[in-house]
């Protein structure tokens, strides 16, 4: 039996009176590609923030390699959080560092790397999403699109076991889109654990090995790309799928 | 014990002195306001219409009244102007205040009139209207409900330079602390005297307190006041000092 | 003119009236700066206690005028045994009360970072106070410089108000002159210019820092 990355356990989340997480669990291995969809306000990326402890849950735990994350004492969250990358929907990039700067932040603070070996492995994955030209360009000065790969590269030079991607491409201008997703293509290639909450259609059906559809903070069906847009059991998935595959059709395969 | 008890009565024997003191700052700071407001606007109309020449002489005017100490502008007001026109030191800080608050109010103002289009002055001016009256009837209501943020922080700040007035010696609240507190303690309750000082911390302890329940009240008023005149659906900018 | 004979017999009195009225200034400033630090993430980022405690400290300075808080500093101490000299008093009083606005001003700069920062921040695992640190406050206070400036400017104006508890600073000495003299009109104007250009100064010189400070995206110009 393979020993799970991560395992979800009943996540329970509440905003004041509003339940927007229900019991929600699943498990993930390495190398896995999960997309999660779902109307809006399903509490999807409130989940991603469970995982990663912005903002832990009410109820439920999470086991992260098999040890138990969710009742950690608040000094040893950081070190859990520097196995879990994230990607932002905004971006998130620090304003006032250059792209390679955002890069390296967390090798020199938290990793404790000398200077060379980090800039080293920061130009590595400024390289990998296609960025080194711009390393020293501030994020005021980039793109939609090349910010939200800075911000990939920034996850990916922490070497996360798994990383996250919160609506990655939802703020972005539809012709920048397809560089975002090619990124992500090409890493999910190289056998990269992910979870992403996403509407883009053409990325879950290619890329995910499983599409979980949520809905009210529970989770309504998952299954295998392929099965869930053609046969889904349940009829609230056949309907949100084929009126998401309408909106926004297939992505660009670069 | 005694000592505490001393100290009260002595301040509720000269409560009357600090009202009147309180009063003094209060008006103080209407004056100047009001003085600050009526320049404010002229020069807010002066830099936007005027001629080149009048635009540099207001912009000098505004770097000068901003950049000069407040205490010196009222020296300036009070052995200057004061001297030649006997105004004393009531006049002579509510004109300091005043004008140097009219630079302030006058850039309030300008941030205020630019938010309002073009298109509001040119309908003025195709009724017929002069630059100068559609300024007044037309631009200038809607330009001070916008202002209202921004003046709330100006009156709190004249409200809070009105001690400086001291030094010319008007008596406002600090000058009536300095006042009560030189003034001998000898006084008979039951017979016996009082002896010892008056504590000085106690005494301008009060002060502090009267100018903060004034900086209170007001901003609460005109809080209030901001809120109940704004103009729905305009944002406001932020205020800095 | 007979004005400029006998200030010329000043100067001396006056440069060292000057030199008091810049180190004035420039303590309170850069104390008042860190102290400002602490008031901020004391209100913004502390526990309940030093969140209520920061705020109350900061609306009591900023709700009373300088001046009174300089004689409270420097009359009324005294009435609970603790006698400062007027330097002292001055300095304590003037960082204290700058400290209180550029907490407010750094109040500004912070709240003008959108949450998701300090979320990317922990997200690659650092923890509050580096996050806070490394990332918002870098980012915070190039917002807050243009009322930062400004602080700097108002603070060598209220130095005059401290000629009332007897330091010896620029206004001070003009006063003295004035007394001596009885050419208050001439000396008051002389010095409101000599303030004037301090001022114009100062200004040019906290843009120089501001210009060597710019990252695109931290466009300031708009709030001065």
């Amino acid at each position: 039996m393979e020993e799970n990355l991560l395992i979800i356990e009943n996540i329970e989340k509440a905003f004041g009176s509003q339940k927007v997480l229900d019991g929600v669990s699943f498990k993930l291995n390495k190398g896995d590609v999960k997309v999660i969809v779902g109307p809006s306000g399903t509490g999807k990326s409130t989940l991603l923030r469970c995982i990663n402890l912005l903002n832990p849950p009410d109820k439920g735990r999470i086991y992260l390699q098999n040890t138990e994350i969710t009742q950690l004492p608040h000094s040893k969250i950081p070190s859990i959080r520097q196995k879990i990358g994230m990607v932002f929907q905004h971006f998130a990039l620090f304003n006032h560092l250059s792209a390679i700067d955002n890069v390296a932040l967390g090798l020199i603070k938290v990793k404790k790397m000398n200077k060379t070996d980090a800039y080293e492995k920061a130009m590595f994955e400024l390289k990998r999403v296609g960025l080194d030209q711009h390393k020293d360009k501030y994020p005021a000065q980039l793109s939609g699109g090349q910010k939200q790969r800075v911000g990939i590269a920034r996850a990916l030079a922490m070497d996360p076991l798994l990383i996250l991607f919160d609506e990655p491409t939802s703020a972005l201008d539809p012709e920048l889109i397809g560089e975002v997703l090619q990124v992500m293509q090409n890493l999910a290639k190289e056998g990269m654990t992910m979870i992403c909450v996403t509407h883009e259609m053409g990325f879950a059906k290619s890329v995910a090995n499983e599409v979980i559809f949520m809905e009210k903070g529970k989770i309504v069906e998952q299954g295998p790309p392929l099965k869930l847009f053609t046969e889904a059991t349940h009829p609230r998935t056949r309907e949100f799928l084929s009126k998401i595959s309408e909106l926004y059709g297939e992505s660009e395969k670069k | 014990m005694s000592e505490i008890n001393s100290n009260l009565f002595f301040l509720f024997k000269n409560m009357p002195l600090l009202l009147n003191a309180t009063l003094t700052a209060i008006l103080l700071t209407f004056a100047s306001i009001f003085i600050g407001m009526v320049v404010g606007i002229l020069i807010t109309f002066l830099r936007i219409y005027g001629s080149k020449i009048t635009k540099k002489i207001v912009f000098a005017y505004e770097w000068v009244l901003k950049g000069t100490p407040p205490l010196i502008v009222i020296f300036i007001f009070y052995f200057g102007l004061g001297k030649y026109l006997n105004l004393g030191p009531f006049l002579s800080a509510a004109l300091a205040l005043g004008l140097r608050s009219s630079a302030y109010q006058a850039q309030i103002y300008r941030g205020a009139v630019l938010s309002i289009t073009s298109e509001q002055t040119e309908a003025g001016l195709s009724l017929g209207l002069s630059r100068a009256k559609t300024f007044m009837i037309i631009i200038i209501p809607q330009a001070l409900r916008l202002s209202l943020p921004g003046f709330t922080n100006e009156f709190t700040i004249v409200l809070k330079d009105t001690p400086l007035a001291y030094a010319v010696g008007l008596v406002e609240i600090l000058k009536a602390g300095r006042d009560i507190l030189n003034q001998p303690l000898t006084q008979s309750i039951t017979g016996g005297d009082i002896t010892g000082t008056l504590n000085p911390f106690a005494i301008f302890l009060v002060c502090a307190l009267l100018y903060f329940l004034l900086f209170e009240v007001f901003s609460y008023l005109l809080h209030f006041l901001s809120k109940k005149y704004e103009i729905p659906g305009f944002v406001t900018d932020k205020e800095t000092k | 003119m007979m004005f400029f004979s006998k200030l010329v017999t000043y100067i001396p009195s006056l440069l060292k009236g000057l030199g008091i009225t810049l180190e004035l200034t420039l303590l309170s400033a850069i104390i008042g700066f860190f102290a400002a630090i602490f008031l901020v993430v004391g209100v913004l980022y502390g526990n309940r206690f030093f969140k209520i405690l920061c705020n109350f400290i900061i609306t009591i300075i900023r709700g009373t005028p300088m001046m009174v808080q300089l004689f409270l500093i420097y009359f009324g101490l005294p009435g609970i045994n603790i006698k400062l000299s007027p330097l002292t008093a001055a300095v304590i009083a003037f960082i204290i009360n700058s400290s209180a606005y550029q907490a407010e001003y750094l109040k500004g700069g912070f709240m003008a970072i959108s949450k998701e920062q300090i979320e990317a921040a922990y997200s690659i695992g650092l923890n509050k106070w580096d996050a806070i640190r490394l990332i918002v406050f870098p980012q915070a206070f190039r917002f807050a410089i243009p009322a930062l400036s400004n602080e700097i400017v108002y603070l060598i104006q209220y130095t005059s108000v401290a000629y009332t508890i007897g330091l010896p600073e620029l206004f001070y000495i003009s006063k003295n002159f004035a007394s001596k003299t009885y050419m208050n009109l001439e000396i008051y104007l002389f010095i409101g210019i000599i303030y004037l250009i301090f001022i114009y100064i100062i200004t040019k010189l906290t843009d120089i820092v501001e210009k060597k400070l710019y990252i695109p995206g931290f466009d300031t110009s708009h709030l001065k």
